[in-house]
């Protein structure tokens, strides 16, 4: 990477970073039956029924606590909740959609215009999971367990900086998924789904770029950061050699930190969506709007809040405490420093990745490099990405982020 | 012959014990074995032996226990071929029943066989089929109307008591009129939807046809109601159908909608309806001239709305499952599904499918509009007698047209109650609709009872 560069060629570009997260919701129910919503490690097609295999005749039944569950995660993020709205047919063909749509929301969401930590959410809505498609040497199986579970998509506006923004806002909605019970939110067990949209202008244009990378099947924050990182490197890598990325959808290799294409897009799908006449139109009162937010509970910003401020706690243990509702809840019951202790040092450990890079190398890297050094101290971002490469190829497959700030330390 | 009776006649005299439930089966099977042949009315029929042993089993708990009776195809029976009239399910052997069937089965009543239809519901005249038309029990070389033509054949040739039919753009109501039986289209969301294959999700109705008004109350009464498994389905409270039917309609205000009785009218038909308006008249009720002026575009927006729902509709068809590919959909249906297709694409859906919506809310005003001055409105069921067999099924506008005065009823989503007023010179039936309010199914039915009780028309019945 980043070979025979002229510097001086060096501009600056400004990334452009926006999220698509589907939330599977923890209902007892699926979406539109009564098949249990819970899929994680049963049985193959053991959880299904007529309707979530979209046999011939099955209707669809909206599950009204997963309605009122999307509602208040929207209220939660401060979004305007659409008092009339409805469901919509997504119209596509894959094998994991057993009735050619899929039931969505399409120009009436549940919620719309909120915010979290500075960034806008466009809106949140709610739909139906698909099967699972698994793809084994000669044959493909469908397990539909998943088919019909209750999905809440979170769609942001591009309005991320880089990978460490959308870090913190990734890990603050599943901390507000989490405090409001609604689900897991567990990204391993793909009940947090992460799509981010990624492409690079320069910052003077005020357009949007003609072309989106989707970055999706990323399946923990570490690696998001990671693909984002990469993929910020290798479009900017295109643009100064004077291509343009092609508009696709690329996965996340973990085992080189690459991201790697998918599927380009052809021309735009359509849809052809079109109100779904299998369910009314659903109308909310205000009245109704506001019993749900009077039933949120504290917040993770808030919470953490109280533990600094009213409990004297560190803000290191407010964020352990605050992210865990059955530890906050422990907490309440005697709030005292020792109680965070005695709860802080009894949760499990987790495995901790390597937390630093080998100091010496990136040093030798930056002295080896006074220009990009000189222009990055000036704030061309370029500069970094291109010490960045070069510590990479001096240390192989390593976090970029941490990479990224070990140089700013050393700088 | 016993099934010449109406149900609830039927139903007294086997609690009497005058009859046996095996007897009415065994004069079905009987009827079925000696015309079927002619007609072909069933796609898949039931084992006699299972019927019988059915019947003799069976336990008379209510006013449809013991009563033979048939399902359009397009309804969902658990362990029974179910095929909507296409060869893409010509295998298919469903998991489940639909809500109508269980509600008719838990009643007692015992089911012959899955009937005959156009594909999907795409059709006026059961020709769009890959079972073979069904034929008109009045001139088999005739069609018997559609889509629903197997379950009005099998009545009108006495094969059965009556049927579950399926009206979406008048289903049930086309076939009745052209093999002089009656019909009941009820308010959408009147009876639950659930497992009967769609054709158009928003028009597609589930009710009875039997032979008089009085049987449709009757069946009515035990298939109407609030589903959970089907969203659309109303929480409206079932009124008593039957306990009112008596009632007379003396001061019931009919409309006679003048855009219903112009252009494209056959004049014989014409004359039959004029004649069933003065039969009102005498029954104390006044018939008055009005007019539906959105009628006009009720063709073009039927026709851009439910191809719509049909395109997504039959999507699961897609040769994953159910055994057959795409290429089993017949011509008119796959025209439909890319007319559909076409309506809802980018660019094209603001211009077709979102401007019929539009129409679409017009023509439900208009028809409000017309009963804030009616109680009622009554119309031809079909601007001709019966069509000779391949005249529609060639000619797909001529198909369109032919249901021209029964499509709005759906797309308006009021109920329509169809009823045989008469026969042409050349002895064939000719059928009539009350169209009422949303909800309004017991007072056609009162309309209707009161008519038959005057008129002999829908005792009549084919020579065969």
């Amino acid at each position: 990477m980043f070979k025979n560069r002229n510097f001086k060629e060096i501009v600056s570009w400004q990334t452009v970073l926006g999220f698509e997260v589907h939330i599977e919701l923890e209902t007892s129910s699926k979406m539109f039956c009564c098949c249990p919503a819970d899929h994680f490690g049963k049985a193959p097609n053991t959880q299904v029924c007529p309707v979530c295999l979209g046999l011939p005749g099955t209707l669809p039944v909206p599950n009204a606590r997963a309605i009122e569950w999307c509602i208040k995660l929207g209220l939660a993020l401060g979004c305007q909740v659409n008092l009339f709205s409805k469901f919509d047919r997504k119209n596509y063909f894959y094998p994991d959609l057993p009735k050619g749509y899929q039931i969505t929301q399409y120009n009436i969401p549940f919620c719309h215009d909120g915010e979290l930590l500075g960034h806008k959410i466009t809106r949140v809505h709610l739909e139906e999971d698909t099967a699972k498609l698994q793809h084994q040497e000669n044959m493909t199986l469908i397990d539909f367990n998943r088919s019909g579970v209750p999905l809440v998509e979170v769609v942001t506006e591009a309005d991320f900086k880089d990978s460490d923004d959308s870090d913190v806002f990734l890990k603050e909605l599943q901390q507000i998924i989490r405090a409001l019970g609604i689900s897991s939110a567990d990204m391993e067990k793909g009940s947090m789904r992460l799509e981010a949209n990624i492409s690079i202008k320069r910052p003077e244009h005020p357009d949007l770029p003609d072309y989106k990378v989707e970055v999706k099947n990323v399946n923990s924050f570490k690696f998001i950061k990671k693909a984002i990182d990469y993929e910020v490197t290798r479009q900017i890598q295109l643009l100064e050699s004077g291509q343009i990325p092609v508009q696709e959808t690329r996965g996340f290799k973990e085992s080189t930190g690459e991201t790697v294409s998918q599927r380009a897009k052809e021309e735009a799908n359509d849809y052809r969506y079109f109100p779904e006449p299998d369910i009314p139109p659903l109308q909310f009162t205000e009245a109704q709007i506001e019993s749900w937010r009077s039933e949120l509970p504290v917040l993770p910003a808030r919470v953490r809040e109280e533990l600094v401020n009213r409990y004297q706690l560190s803000s290191q243990y407010a964020v352990i405490i605050s992210s865990d509702p059955d530890m906050y809840a422990k907490f309440l019951k005697n709030p005292s420093k020792a109680t965070a202790n005695a709860l802080v040092n009894k949760r499990p450990l987790q495995t901790t990745q390597s937390a630093e890079v080998d100091r010496e190398v990136v040093s030798k890297v930056l002295i080896a490099n006074p220009k990009a050094v000189a222009d990055l101290k000036s704030g061309k971002q370029q500069a970094l990405f291109f010490l960045i490469g070069q510590i990479k190829k001096e240390l192989g497959d390593v976090d970029v982020a941490l990479v990224k700030r070990t140089v700013e330390e050393l700088i | 012959m016993l099934v010449d009776d109406t149900i609830s006649n039927l139903s007294t005299r086997l609690k009497k014990k005058e009859i046996s439930a095996v007897d009415i089966a065994t004069e079905c099977l009987e009827q079925i074995e000696k015309l079927n042949p002619k007609i072909n009315a069933f796609i898949t029929q039931v084992n006699p032996k299972t019927v019988l042993n059915h019947a003799k089993k069976i336990k008379l708990t209510t006013s449809l226990s013991g009563i033979p009776y048939v399902l359009k195809d397009a309804y969902i029976t658990k362990d029974l071929r179910t095929t909507a009239g296409s060869n893409v399910l010509s295998n298919y052997i469903p998991q489940y029943d639909a809500t109508v069937v269980s509600k008719v089965n838990s009643a007692g009543s015992i089911l012959l066989g899955k009937m005959n239809m156009d594909a999907w519901g795409h059709g006026g005249s059961t020709e769009n089929t890959d079972f073979s038309p069904t034929r008109n029990p009045w001139d088999i070389t005739r069609v018997a109307g559609g889509s629903g033509g197997g379950p009005a054949a099998a009545i009108a040739s006495r094969m059965c008591s009556f049927a579950i039919g399926e009206d979406s753009g008048g289903s049930i109501r086309n076939p009745a009129g052209w093999c002089g039986i009656t019909g009941l289209k009820v308010t959408y969301g009147r009876v639950s939807r659930y497992g009967s294959i769609a054709y158009a999700s928003s028009f597609d109705t589930v009710g009875p046809t039997a032979k008089t008004a009085e049987d449709c109350a009757l069946i009515l009464q035990y298939i109407a109601g609030l589903d959970p498994y089907d969203a659309t389905s109303s929480p409206l409270p079932v009124g008593n159908y039957l306990s009112h039917l008596r009632e007379d309609i003396k001061g019931k205000i009919i409309g006679l909608p003048k855009e219903f009785m112009g252009k494209g009218l056959d004049s014989e038909v014409k004359q039959l309806v004029l004649q069933a308006a003065k039969k009102f008249i005498d029954l104390g009720a006044k018939v008055e001239e009005v007019s539906l002026p959105t009628l006009e575009y009720g063709i073009s927006v039927y026709y851009l709305l439910a191809p719509s729902e049909t395109s997504s509709n039959l999507a699961r068809y897609d040769g994953i499952r159910y055994g057959n590919g795409r290429d089993k959909f017949t011509p008119e249906t796959m025209r439909r599904i890319m007319i559909g297709t076409y309506a809802l694409s980018a660019g094209y859906y603001d211009a077709y499918y979102k401007k019929a919506q539009q129409a679409r809310t017009l023509i439900v005003k208009d028809f409000e509009k017309v009963f804030n001055r009616c109680d009622m409105i009554l119309s031809p069921v079909s601007p001709t007698p019966p069509t000779k067999l391949g005249e529609l099924i060639n000619d797909p506008v001529k198909n369109m047209l032919a249901d021209i005065y029964t499509l709005t009823t759906n797309t308006a989503g009021i109920p329509a109650l169809a009823l045989p007023c008469g026969f042409t010179k050349t002895g064939l039936p000719v059928g009539m609709q009350l169209q009422g309010p949303m909800f309004s199914e017991k007072l056609l039915l009162q309309a209707g009872y009161a008519y038959q009780q005057t008129t002999s028309w829908h005792v009549q019945k084919p020579q065969l």
